[in-house]
Formats: structure tokens, sequence, C-alpha cells
């Protein structure tokens, strides 16, 4: 992650501030920061998303290809994830710099995504054992600012959202083989259900209290951090432990209850925009980074 | 690519413009606040992100630095789903690496360098979608960093990737001509003195044609700097009203 210097007297102000439920930038403790959420600002992918959080950019773009199914679950299909640590997010990012970061974030996002209980990877597949659907997701990081986890899970729910996957049919050609037909018209595709998509919310520890949204600053006087997948029912899907610090089981069991309250908050606001973003159609102000 | 006529009898192209004309370019500096510089293009359906940071002090080995002005250091490196085929790797690859280069070129010949001696200046730029001119489209958006970041540059740097067909030369190459079989030149202008910075063209075109399409490519180039200019204008008056 890119450092930020925090000197003593910095340190102390912010963990007095905290105690008091009062941030920096005068947040209480479980609140997030300006949030902006886009859908389809990239036109070469099958969904897209931008994400805004404070300081922080993310673009999301995912491709559906056809490809093979894993030999222990054939009937369905699969998530592939890559993040990009960009340069433009800081310099130290440039050639290899950002990779260890990358592998990080994209072992994670495959824990919490790729499973069956977040996306319905039945509806993936094309025909058992030959044929699926693999989504690439590709997440590119553009700015830095803290809470990457928080921005890039919604970015990926919100690209999700906006994925079309065409229709396909299988037909058998002479020999007895089968052939995948894309239908003609490139309107008909198919979306996936986001219902049960969970969104990561990181609470780090700083002093006795945790504060969900750290920025980097915050994050430099934390301690550790605890990040979880929860979904919009409130139910927690993973759980992670960050950071160099130890926390006790009273800690790590208040911060999960919190972060159930935070994550289960975040999901209807979240749905709601994005519907209303999709009701608007051809008619919608295709905005980007020109904003 | 048989069948599609790349200028027809008419003289209209693939999608629709005259052998001349530009695509749209749409522009934004000052994208993202922790940079020091950095600005967002489209033109057409290319998007390119461009971000700066510097003048700072040497990072790494401190033998790469000059005694009399400050080396410029560039990456080039493409989203994984800006191609219509995903691109496995970002960046490193010989393509991106021989971008980097050309980039670094042509922002050397640009950048008042000698005014920051032991110092380097960093531009990244990252290419959201490809379709076609990637080098012109992210000069064009390193040249507004830059300007962004206030680092103080000769002239604007312009480009732009013009192709030769059927006697004529076609501006501003989309993806579909840039890949059916035109002879395509890359240049990048400095264009109040006419100063060239970079040329490149690696086809076939014989002789006779060359100065046509370098004409060609200087007239657009020009063009560009127009709208690079107002751009830039409009900007300064947004900054400075918000500050009233």
């Amino acid at each position: 992650m890119a450092r930020v210097k925090v000197s003593e007297a910095e340190k102390v102000y912010i963990l007095h501030g905290i105690r008091d439920d009062l941030r920096v930038d005068g947040r209480s403790c479980e609140d997030y920061r300006h949030m902006e959420v886009e859908t389809d600002v990239v036109s070469n992918t099958d969904g897209s998303a931008r994400v805004s959080l404070g300081h922080t950019a993310v673009l999301v773009g995912i491709k559906a290809e056809i490809g093979k199914p894993r030999p222990l679950v054939p009937d369905e299909g699969y998530l592939e994830f890559f993040v990009d640590c960009s340069a433009n997010a800081t310099p130290e990012f440039e050639g290899r710099g950002g990779e260890e970061l990358g592998i990080e974030l994209s072992n994670t996002l495959y824990r919490v995504f790729n499973n069956r209980s977040s996306v319905d990877l039945k509806s993936l597949c094309i025909s058992a054992g030959e044929h699926c659907w693999v989504l690439y997701v590709d997440v590119l990081l553009l700015q830095c600012d803290g809470n990457l986890y928080d921005a890039i899970s919604v970015a990926i729910k919100a690209a999700l959202f906006n994925t079309k996957i065409p229709r396909v049919h299988m037909s058998s050609d002479e020999e007895g083989g089968k052939e995948v037909e894309l239908s003609d018209d490139p309107f008909d595709c198919v979306r996936l259900n986001v219902e049960s998509v969970p969104c990561i919310v990181t609470l780090c520890k700083v002093g006795h209290r945790h504060v969900v949204d750290a920025t980097l600053q915050e994050k430099a006087c934390s301690v550790a951090s605890l990040i979880i997948a929860v979904t919009h029912r409130g139910t927690v899907t993973c759980a992670k432990k960050m950071g160099g610090g130890s926390l006790d089981p009273e800690s790590i069991f208040e911060m999960t209850e919190a972060g159930k309250r935070v994550g289960k908050a975040l999901h209807a606001p979240l749905m709601k925009l994005l519907q209303q973003e999709e009701s608007l159609g051809k008619k919608r102000q295709k905005v980007g980074f020109l904003g | 690519m048989a069948g599609l006529e790349l200028l027809s009898d008419q003289g209209y192209r693939l999608d629709g413009r005259k052998a001349t004309e530009l695509r749209k370019v749409q522009a934004r500096m000052g994208v993202f606040a922790q940079a020091d510089g950095s600005a967002y293009l489209e033109q057409g359906n290319t998007k390119a992100l461009a971000v700066v940071y510097g003048p700072h002090e040497i990072r790494g080995s401190r033998s790469r630095a000059l005694h009399d002005r400050a080396v410029i250091n560039c990456q080039y490196s493409m989203a994984t789903f800006s191609t219509a085929e995903r691109k496995r790797r970002p960046h490193g690859d010989r393509k991106s690496t021989e971008m980097s280069l050309h980039l670094k070129q042509t922002f050397e010949a640009a950048v008042l360098t000698e005014l920051y001696p032991r110092s380097q200046i960093d531009i990244y730029v990252k290419i959201l979608q490809s379709d076609g001119g990637n080098y012109s489209v992210c000069v064009n958006a390193a040249t507004l960093a830059v300007i962004d970041a206030g680092i103080p540059m000769r002239d604007y740097v312009c480009a732009c990737t013009v192709g030769f067909v059927d006697e004529t030369s076609l501006a501003d190459l989309c993806y579909a001509e840039e890949s059916g079989g035109v002879s395509s030149l890359a240049l990048a202008l400095l264009p109040r003195g006419g100063q060239i910075a970079l040329v490149q063209m690696d086809a076939r075109l014989h002789q006779d044609h060359l100065d046509t399409l370098i004409e060609a490519a200087m007239t657009a180039c020009k063009g560009v700097s127009k709208v690079l200019d107002q751009v830039v204008r409009q900007h300064l008056q947004e900054a400075s009203t918000l500050q009233e």
C-alpha cells in the first residue's frame, strides 16, 4: 500500500479523536466517505463499474469467455480475478512493484466471491463437463487512499450487476460433435443475480475502538484490521485478520458485530442506485472520468 | 479485410468520417487529487489516463541522476480489459516497453528538463479502452497531465496517427483501419514551431507519398493542439472562478 508518514503527535491526535468518536474529517467511527458508483464505463467489456470512495478510485471490467469447467465441478462456471495495482496510484507500483499487493488482493477476492453461495455458478454452465462461462474480473487500482477491499467489492458487485452475458445454445453438427452458437441478436443476453453477492467491510482497530473506512493516516495508527464479507441478510461469509498487531477475542467479536451492521446497511442503497441507473437506460448521461 | 472498404467512393471511411476528419476529443485535467498532475482524454473510443509525479528526487539508484537536467521516466500500460481480446499482462511485454521508450523520447524534447537537475519526472499512462491510435492518445493525455502538474514545457506536444490508402491520407486511424492493412505513421509535433518530436512508421510506403503523409499528420496535430489549448484554458477558468 502507498506509505504515509505520520508523526507521533499526529498519531496521538487521531487516537484521541477516535476515542471520542470524532475522526479527522468529522466522520463518526462507522461512517463511510463520499462514494460514487457508475456502471458501464468501458464499452469493450461485458460489464464494468467505476467506484470512487473518498480519494480511492477503482475500475472493474468483466469479460465473459467460454472455457472448460473445472474437473471437480463440471456443472459450474467460475470467476477469475486479476488485480492490477497501476503506477497511477503511487510511483512505488511501477514495474513489478505493485505485484505483491495485487496478488494478495486477488487471493482474498477468490475466497470471497468465487463460490456458489455468492454467485450462482450453475447459471454459468453451458453444457456440463464441456463448456461453461468463465468470468474474467479485472480490477484496476487507480488511486490509493485506504480501504481498498471495500471499494473493490462494491465495484465488483456493481460490475456483476451490469454484466450482460450473450445467450448461447448448443447445436450438434454433422459428425455428432457439439457446437456452441451465439444468438444473432446482440442485445439478447442473460443477466446475473447479484442479490447474494457479499460486500467487504474493513474494520481497523485504532486504540480501543474500531473504525470503518479508514484513510491511510488512520491505518498507519492502527494495530490490526479485520475484513469481513457480509451479504444483504447480514450473514458473514468470510473473515480475515490483516496487519501485524494482535487482537483479543472480545474485540474480534465486537468488530464482527459492527461489520455485520455496517455491511447490511450498505447493500440496500447500492442495489437501489444500480436499479435506478439501469432504469434510465439509453437516456443516461455517461460521465466516466469526465465529470 | 475483405468486403470492408476503408475509403468509399464518396470519400467516407468505415466510421463515417471524411479523410481529414479527427475523432471527437474530450478531455479533463486534474482527475486525481493525489498525483501531482493527471488528465483523462478520450479520442473517439480510445480512452487514456495519464498521471504525472514530480519533479522529485531520483528514486532507486542515485547513479541514474543527471547533473544538468531531470530524468524523465515513462511507463505505458494497458488495462487487461482494454482490448477486444483480454490482455493477460498489463505491461512488461515488448510492445509496452517500446511505447514507454517512445513516450520518454517525445517528452524529453518538450519538457524544460534543464530547470530541474538531479531530479526525476514520472509519467504514467494507462489505456482504459483501445480503439486505434494508442500512442497518439497517450501523448495527448500526457501533455495535459504535465501541464496540470505545472511542469514547464516548450510547447504542447500533440500526436496523431495517419494512414495512406488509395492515394489519400487518412487522419486519426481507428483500430479497424490500423489492422486493415493501411500504412500507418505516428507523428508527435510541437505545433508552434512546427518541430517534430517523434516519427514512427513500420509499413511499406512509396517515397513519393512520404511528404504528403507527413503534411497530413502535421495538419491533424495542429487540429489536436487547438482542442488541447481549449481544454487547458477552460480548466484554468474553472479553477480560478472556484477560488474567488
